[in-house]
């Protein structure tokens, strides 16, 4: 059984949001403290998690169908989107070990895909 | 999350904190991939599935509550593993759920895997693993 191709957008796109998720989590824990109270009233983390359970529709939408042996490893992309957030909202710096990790997990995500048949 | 600085004297405490963590991290993966396979068996009872359809079955399909429930307890987990270790270790520890889903995919879907998709699972753990090399300590 080919996993179709529809599946495959399915799952990135709910990689995609995820990441989205971490961001505003991230964004949201480094102005955590005054205890458990407001981890309810803080906004961001509510966004966060209204993102993480977005993200499952699609996710679970595009692995109805296909091999989880395929579609599963590209969840791994929102690593990457992951990075570009950090880049962009974060600030943080690409080093030569996190291009040379994002190359590795394209690779990786090609030669999954090239093994769906 | 405060990150004390780290004197030489605290080393060996700072390895067993680390080998707790690692097995902690190596029992999230097992609880991730249970919760993958979960999600997928409830997925795959999904008829016609709409997204509106699809966000109300994780409220009402059993796998895939029990799926997300043992993906929470492993993010609960995961908090708990990263305050006694390093994120550049844990990392590519984590990445395991990758080995596993496809290990399991086989035995429960009949997945079928090639030199491809293992080479490309490598690939991919390798990846994570590089790219946790730089994260915080």
């Amino acid at each position: 059984m080919k996993t179709p191709v529809e599946s495959m957008l399915l799952v990135l796109a709910g990689s995609f949001l995820g990441s989205i998720g971490a961001g505003f989590l991230k964004a949201g824990a480094g102005k955590l403290h005054g205890g458990l109270r407001y981890l309810f009233l803080n906004w961001k983390l509510a966004l966060g998690v209204a993102f993480f359970v977005g993200s499952s529709v699609p996710y679970v939408l595009g692995i109805k169908k296909g091999q989880l042996s395929v579609l599963y490893p590209l969840v791994s992309l929102s690593y990457i989107w992951a990075l570009v957030w950090a880049r962009i909202f974060f600030k943080e710096k690409f080093t030569r070990n996190k291009v040379a990790g994002l190359c590795l997990i394209l690779l990786g995500i090609l030669f999954v895909g090239l093994g769906n048949r | 999350m405060s990150t004390a600085a780290v004197s030489a004297g605290q080393e060996p405490q700072r390895a067993a904190h680390r080998s707790k963590g690692i097995g902690l991290v190596v029992i999230c993966t097992l609880l991730g991939a249970a919760g993958q396979i979960l999600i997928k068996l409830g997925a795959n009872t999904l008829v016609h599935p709409t997204p509106w359809s699809t966000f109300l079955a994780f409220f009402t399909n059993p796998l895939l509550i029990a799926g997300y429930c043992l993906y929470a307890l492993m993010t609960v987990l995961f908090i708990f593993a990263l305050k006694d270790g390093e994120l550049s270790v844990l990392y590519p520890v984590i990445s395991l759920s990758y080995v596993w889903v496809a290990g399991l995919s086989v035995w429960f879907f009949h997945d079928t895997l090639n030199w491809l998709k293992l080479l490309g699972i490598v690939t991919i753990v390798t990846g994570v693993a590089v790219l946790g090399k730089d994260s915080p300590k």
